[in-house]
């Protein structure tokens, strides 16, 4: 199989694929964090470990089994969600606490460790050519859809009597939520990918009193943490992940230091 | 379809518990139905179910040009939410592919200004938001606009010009309203038609026949001071 190797890293193109994750993850963490899906991040990222484990057991690549694992997840919350009308986070903190105990069980120590906190080992041409079209998906969902999912998150039942199918467009958004998780695999790692996801949309909302200054916020700390995070990490000869979550917390701590504006 | 709204024995059941039972009531095009009841009676539940938001058991028909406009009860939006009043029209416009001068149209037939198109909708007062909910819904371009108590918590004055840009929508647009009021007055006033929801069944007519000292006292399970002027 041909691979970029981490020997490139970090490369243009390793950088671009990782910037555009993070594109990805900076829209839609704004609309998770509009909709008060902050603490869900962490929880859902946690199905991907019992899909990695499978994956490992049928020896086919990890990053397959994860993402399946996550978007039958995302299927799961929403069908639950829509028969029982539980809160979107119960119900997500309860799957996903079964799935990180199921995945602990059949992954070994380290592949755990891999899986948890990123590898950024070797990087197919598959998985780069995933990074790119899963994070396109991502993208252009969102842009796509901005309209309906500001309606919907405002009120669900103007939503509905404005021609929106708000349960397949809820739908939809959990499954760009957990396709996101599945981009930053490989890269952060299922537990960083989450921080990814809401700390730059978390700072981008300390500011923003338009959608187009939280959209573009979020985008631009979410792309300034992964660039900035990725190059320490390579002139460290250490994973990429954990600097790159390193650089977007602290970038939440200095936006501490300016009030908001009201 | 005579009739913008045709109803029969709609029943609702939520959680076990008849929340809405037996509703008969058609409601002839460019009228007003003013929906009245004590706290719990179901009318939230109505207009919910009436949108499709719900499910319910009987026959819900509106005429096959209908386009509902919806104004939800007193929304709690957060104070930080970062979408302004543009945000939120052009939300609308863009899913209905109205043009932009619309949106200017809108704002002015609900007597508000431009300056909240860059305020946060977190930030508006009660009265500015629930008119630009109202602005909101004539994007759609609706013939028929379902308010829910849309004066709540807003004060006296802000209720007064509410009614009024209410009022004054159904008689320029000829549209139909579905309104649910706690204010009698309001109902006499401008509601051609009044369905009271109450702990035994409900009633529906005009509010002058419909509305007896008998019948309010059985809806709201004690008498009610009101006292009605006929004017010639």
């Amino acid at each position: 199989m041909s691979t970029l190797t981490h020997e490139l890293a970090p490369s243009i193109g390793s950088l671009a694929l990782s910037a555009l994750m993070a594109v990805a993850a900076g829209l839609i963490g704004s609309f998770a964090v509009m909709r008060r899906m902050v603490l869900a991040a962490d929880p859902m990222s946690h199905i991907a470990l019992p899909g990695i484990g499978i994956a490992l057991i049928l020896r086919f690549n990890p990053l397959w089994g994860a993402l399946a694992l996550l978007l039958l997840g995302a299927v799961l919350i929403w069908a639950v969600e829509r028969r029982t009308r539980i809160a979107t986070e119960a119900v997500i903190g309860v799957t996903f606490a079964v799935a990180l105990a199921v995945g602990s069980i059949i992954t070994s120590g380290e592949e755990l460790i891999d899986a948890l906190l990123g590898a950024p080992g070797t990087l197919s041409l598959h998985e780069a050519a995933f990074g790119i079209v899963g994070s396109l998906i991502v993208i252009v969902f969102v842009l796509r859809q901005r309209n309906a999912l500001v309606v919907r998150l405002v009120s669900p039942e103007i939503a509905l009597t404005s021609a929106v199918d708000v349960a397949r467009l809820d739908l939809y958004f959990l499954l760009a939520f957990a396709l996101t998780i599945g981009l930053g695999l490989r890269f952060l790692g299922v537990l960083l990918m989450g921080s990814l996801i809401i700390i730059p949309a978390a700072i981008a909302r300390r500011f923003a009193r338009s959608l187009g200054t939280m959209l573009w916020v979020s985008v631009a700390v979410a792309v300034a943490a992964t660039v900035a995070g990725t190059y320490v990490a390579s002139l460290a000869g250490r994973p990429s992940g954990p600097y790159i979550v390193m650089v977007a917390g602290g970038l939440f701590f200095l936006s501490l230091l300016r009030r908001r504006e009201t | 379809m005579v009739n913008a709204l045709e109803v029969q024995d709609l029943g609702v059941r939520l959680g076990g518990t008849d929340v809405v039972r037996g509703v008969t009531f058609n409601l002839p095009r460019a009228r007003c139905l003013a929906v009245i009841g004590p706290n719990g009676a179901g009318k939230t539940v109505l207009l919910r179910a009436l949108i499709g938001a719900l499910p319910y058991s009987g026959r819900v028909a509106w005429a096959p040009d209908a386009v509902l406009g919806y104004v939800p009860q007193k929304l709690d939006i957060e104070r930080d939410l970062p979408l302004n009043g543009r945000d939120f029209l052009r939300a609308r416009a863009a899913l209905a592919g109205s043009p932009a001068a619309l949106q200017t149209e809108a704002l002015r037939s609900v007597g508000l200004a431009e300056e909240v198109l860059s305020t946060p909708i977190g930030n508006m007062s009660g009265g500015q938001f629930q008119r630009l909910l109202i602005a909101f819904a004539l994007l759609g371009r609706p013939n028929v606009l379902l308010l829910d108590e849309p004066a709540a918590g807003i004060d006296a004055p802000g209720q007064a010009q509410l009614n009024e840009v209410i009022h004054g929508l159904q008689d320029t647009r000829e549209m139909t309203v579905l309104l649910v009021s706690h204010d009698l007055s309001v109902v006499y006033r401008y509601a051609d038609y009044v369905l009271c929801l109450g702990r035994h069944g409900a009633c529906f007519g005009p509010p002058r026949s419909a509305l007896t000292p008998e019948t309010l006292q059985e809806v709201y399970g004690q008498p009610l001071g009101f006292h009605v002027h006929t004017h010639s």
